[in-house]
C-alpha cells in the first residue's frame, strides 16, 4: 500500500479523486483542440499539458467561490477549477458568439469570464501581474479576506510587471500568490537562457516575500504551498512568490515545430514524469482510482468532450457588424 | 463664484469626487504626504488617509496596471503620472489593458480608470518634463483623451473623467497650473466628454485647439477684435474620440480654419481634424486648412531661446490668426 499523502492536507479521497478529474479534463480537452487544429477545423492551439498538476492543485487550494484567478494562456486547469465548462471552452476554440471569455474576440487561451472571477487577459506576457495586484489592493481597501491568483510562465519573470507587480505587493503587504508555472522552455528559449539565478523563486527575496520551488507534477505539494500562501495573505502577512517545476510536453502552439530546438529524449524523458500518470498511480495505489473509477471517469469526460466539440462546432459565429460594438459602455 | 487656478481645479475635482465615492482613490508617486510634486493633491492625504491617497513605488507600468486591476475590481482609481513624459512605461497596460477590457471581454469587464498627466512647456522642464504626449494614444479606441484649457473645464471634465466607465487619460498642462485663473462653481457639476465647446463666437476666421493654447488663440483674438478680425474660437476640450460634429461645423461657419497645438506638427490630434476637415467641408473652405505647431523635433530644448523658438505662445497664435485672415 502506497503512502496516503493527501490526508495530512486535510484532503478526502473524494476531493483527490476530483482533483484528478479535473487534471484528465483539461488534458482531454487540449489533446481534441490539437486533433481539431490538425484537421483544419480550428485555427490555432495552446497547450496546457504537463502543467496540470500545478495549475488545478494551486485553484484546489483556493477558495473558488470567492478568490480571483489571473491565468495566462496554457491555465486550461485554472479556469476549469474555477467554474469554465467544456462547452464554454469549446466555444472559445471555435470562436463562436457564445464563448464567455470574449464572444470569439480573442484567441483560445485568452480567458476570462467575471462570474467566476477569472479575470480577462491579453496577449503581451505579464501584464495581469499588477492587475492581480489592484485586485488584491481593492480587497484590503474594502476589507474583503479573498486573494489573488496569478500565474505566468518562467519567461514572464523577466518582464518588468512582474518585478513592478511583485514589488507594489510587498511594499503594501498585499494578499497577491505569484506562481511561476516554471515549463523549462519560453517558446525554443530553455530556463538556463532565461533566469540567471538558480531558481526562479529566488527572485522572491528582492521584494520582501518567501519564495518556494515544488514539483509542478505533485498538485499535493503545489496545493500545500499555495494553500499556506493563502492563508499567509488571508492574515495579512502579504505576497508570496511560487515556482512549480514541471516541462512543457508539447510545442510552444499549434504554429511551433518543437523538433527544432529540443531533442526527442527530452522530451520522452519528462514524460514518464508526466501527471496524469504519476498521479494516477498515486490513486491508484491507494486504491482509489480503481479500474471501474477510471473506465467511469474516462467514459464520462469522453462523453462530455464530444457534446461540447458538437454544440461548439454548430454554434453560430457572431454577426460581422457586431465587431463595432462594445469599444466604450453603450 | 470663487477664482481658483487651473490646478486648484483639479484638487477641488479630486476632493469632491472622494467624498461623493467611497470607491475613487488615488495612487501614484509622491502623491500623499507630499500631495504631488506640483501640489494637485495637496491636503487630500490629510483629509482621506493613506489607503485612498496611495503613495506608490517609482514604477509607472505598476501604477497603470495596479489602477487597472482595482478598477476591473469596481474601483474608480485616479492613477497619477508625476509627468507625462514619464508616461512611456506604462504604455503597454494603457493601450494593451486598459484601451481593449471591454472589447476583449465582450462587454463582461470594464476598467474604469483615470489616468492623470501633467504634460506641456514652456517651464524649463527640457525634453523630457515638457511633451505634448497625447498623439501616442489618439488612435487607440477604447480610450477617451481629455485635455482641458479652464479651471471650470477642469473641474467638470475631471469629475466626468472619475464617473466614466471607461478609461480616461487627462493631461493637463503644467504651465496652466498656476498660470490659468478663473470662476469655478462650488457645486457638483460635470463637463460631457467627448465634446467640443466654443470659446468665443466669430465669424472671420475659426481657429480651433485645445489645452493651454485655447489661452493663446483667446488673447490673441482680444488684440485681432481691435483691428476688425473676429475669430470663432473652438475648444476641442477632448481630443480623443474627436467630436466632429462641431469640428465640421465650426469650421464651415467661417471657410478658414487654423489649427493649434503645441505639439509635434505631423501625425497629431490637428492633423486628424484636418482630415475630417477636409473630407466634410471642401465646398465651404476659403481657404487651405493651415496648421500651427510645434517643430518636429523629438522634444523641446532646456537651453531659454531654443525653448522660446519650440513653445506656443500668443504672439505665433495672432501673426498666423492674421494672416489666414487676410488671406
Amino acid at each position: 500500500m502506497a503512502e496516503n499523502r493527501h490526508e495530512q492536507l486535510g484532503l478526502t479521497d473524494e476531493q483527490v479523486l476530483e482533483i484528478y478529474r479535473v487534471m484528465l479534463t483539461a488534458r482531454k480537452i487540449d489533446e481534441r483542440m490539437w486533433l481539431l487544429n490538425r484537421a483544419g477545423k480550428i485555427p490555432f492551439v495552446i497547450s496546457c499539458q504537463g502543467q496540470e498538476a500545478a495549475q488545478v492543485g494551486a485553484a484546489f487550494a483556493l477558495d473558488r467561490n470567492k478568490d480571483y484567478a489571473l491565468p495566462y494562456y496554457r491555465d486550461m486547469g485554472v479556469v476549469l477549477a474555477f467554474g469554465m465548462t467544456i462547452k464554454e471552452l469549446m466555444l472559445s476554440a471555435f470562436a463562436k458568439a457564445e464563448d464567455p471569455n470574449s464572444g470569439g474576440r480573442q484567441m483560445p487561451g485568452h480567458f476570462g469570464q467575471k462570474k467566476n472571477r477569472i479575470v480577462t487577459g491579453s496577449s503581451p506576457v505579464t501584464t495581469q501581474v499588477p492587475h492581480a495586484v489592484g485586485i488584491a489592493l481593492a480587497g484590503k481597501m474594502e476589507k474583503k479576506d479573498f486573494v489573488s491568483l496569478v500565474t505566468f510562465g518562467e519567461g514572464s519573470s523577466n518582464q518588468g510587471d512582474f518585478h513592478e507587480g511583485a514589488n507594489f505587493a510587498g511594499v503594501h503587504k498585499l494578499p497577491v500568490i505569484f506562481m511561476v508555472e516554471n515549463n523549462k522552455y519560453a517558446i525554443s528559449i530553455p530556463v538556463s537562457r532565461q533566469v540567471a539565478c538558480e531558481k526562479v523563486s529566488d527572485r522572491a527575496q528582492g521584494y520582501g516575500m518567501p519564495g518556494y520551488t515544488v514539483d509542478g507534477n505533485d498538485p499535493l505539494a503545489v496545493y500545500e504551498v499555495v494553500k499556506d500562501a493563502a492563508e499567509r495573505g488571508r492574515n495579512g502577512e502579504g505576497p508570496t512568490l511560487i515556482e512549480a517545476v514541471s516541462y512543457r510536453l508539447t510545442a510552444h502552439s499549434s504554429d511551433d515545430d518543437d523538433r527544432t530546438y529540443r531533442e526527442k529524449e527530452e522530451v520522452d524523458e519528462a514524460r514518464k514524469k508526466d501527471s496524469i500518470i504519476t498521479f494516477g498511480n498515486y490513486l491508484r495505489g491507494l486504491g482509489i482510482l480503481t479500474e471501474e473509477v477510471e473506465k467511469e471517469i474516462n467514459e464520462e469526460i469522453t462523453d462530455l468532450v464530444n457534446e461540447a466539440t458538437d454544440y461548439a462546432e454548430n454554434a453560430p459565429y457572431a454577426e460581422p457588424e457586431s465587431a463595432l460594438k462594445h469599444v466604450y459602455k453603450e | 463664484m470663487p477664482v481658483m487656478s487651473y490646478i486648484q481645479a483639479v484638487t477641488q475635482a479630486l476632493r469632491e469626487e472622494m467624498q461623493r465615492d467611497e470607491k475613487v482613490f488615488i495612487l501614484g508617486e509622491d502623491v500623499g504626504k507630499r500631495g504631488g510634486v506640483f501640489r494637485a493633491t495637496d491636503g487630500l492625504y490629510d483629509e482621506f488617509g493613506e489607503d485612498r491617497v496611495l503613495d506608490t513605488p517609482l514604477a509607472e507600468s505598476a501604477i497603470a496596471g495596479v489602477g487597472i486591476g482595482a478598477a476591473m475590481y469596481g474601483m474608480r482609481p485616479v492613477a497619477e503620472m508625476q509627468f507625462a513624459d514619464f508616461i512611456m512605461p506604462a504604455v503597454n497596460q494603457i493601450i494593451s489593458e486598459a484601451a481593449k477590457i471591454r472589447y476583449r471581454s465582450n462587454n463582461d469587464w470594464e476598467c474604469p480608470i483615470t489616468i492623470r498627466a501633467p504634460y506641456g512647456g514652456g517651464v524649463h522642464g527640457a525634453l523630457y518634463h515638457s511633451q505634448s504626449v497625447e498623439a501616442v494614444f489618439a488612435n487607440q479606441p477604447g480610450l477617451k483623451i481629455v485635455m482641458p484649457s479652464t479651471p471650470y473645464d477642469v473641474k467638470g471634465l475631471l469629475k466626468a473623467a472619475i464617473r466614466d466607465p471607461d478609461p480616461v487619460l487627462f493631461f493637463e498642462h503644467k504651465r496652466a497650473y498656476r498660470l490659468i485663473k478663473g470662476e469655478v462653481p462650488e457645486d457638483d457639476y460635470t463637463l460631457p466628454i467627448g465634446k467640443a465647446d466654443t470659446k468665443r463666437e466669430g465669424s472671420d476666421i475659426t481657429v480651433i485647439t485645445y489645452g493651454l493654447c485655447v489661452n493663446f488663440a483667446l488673447q490673441a483674438a482680444e488684440k485681432l477684435a481691435e483691428e476688425g478680425i473676429d475669430a470663432h474660437i473652438l475648444d476641442l476640450r477632448t481630443v480623443y474620440p474627436l467630436d466632429k460634429e462641431a469640428i465640421v461645423e465650426a469650421a464651415s461657419k467661417t471657410g478658414k480654419v487654423l489649427l493649434v497645438t503645441e505639439d509635434n506638427k505631423e501625425g497629431g490630434i490637428i492633423s486628424e481634424v484636418s482630415a475630417i476637415i477636409s473630407e466634410n467641408c471642401l465646398f465651404d473652405l476659403d481657404s487651405p486648412i493651415k496648421r500651427l505647431a510645434g517643430p518636429d523635433v523629438p522634444a523641446m530644448p532646456y537651453a531659454p531661446t531654443m525653448e522660446k523658438y519650440f513653445m506656443m505662445n500668443p504672439d505665433k497664435v495672432e501673426k498666423a490668426m492674421r494672416e489666414l485672415a487676410e488671406f
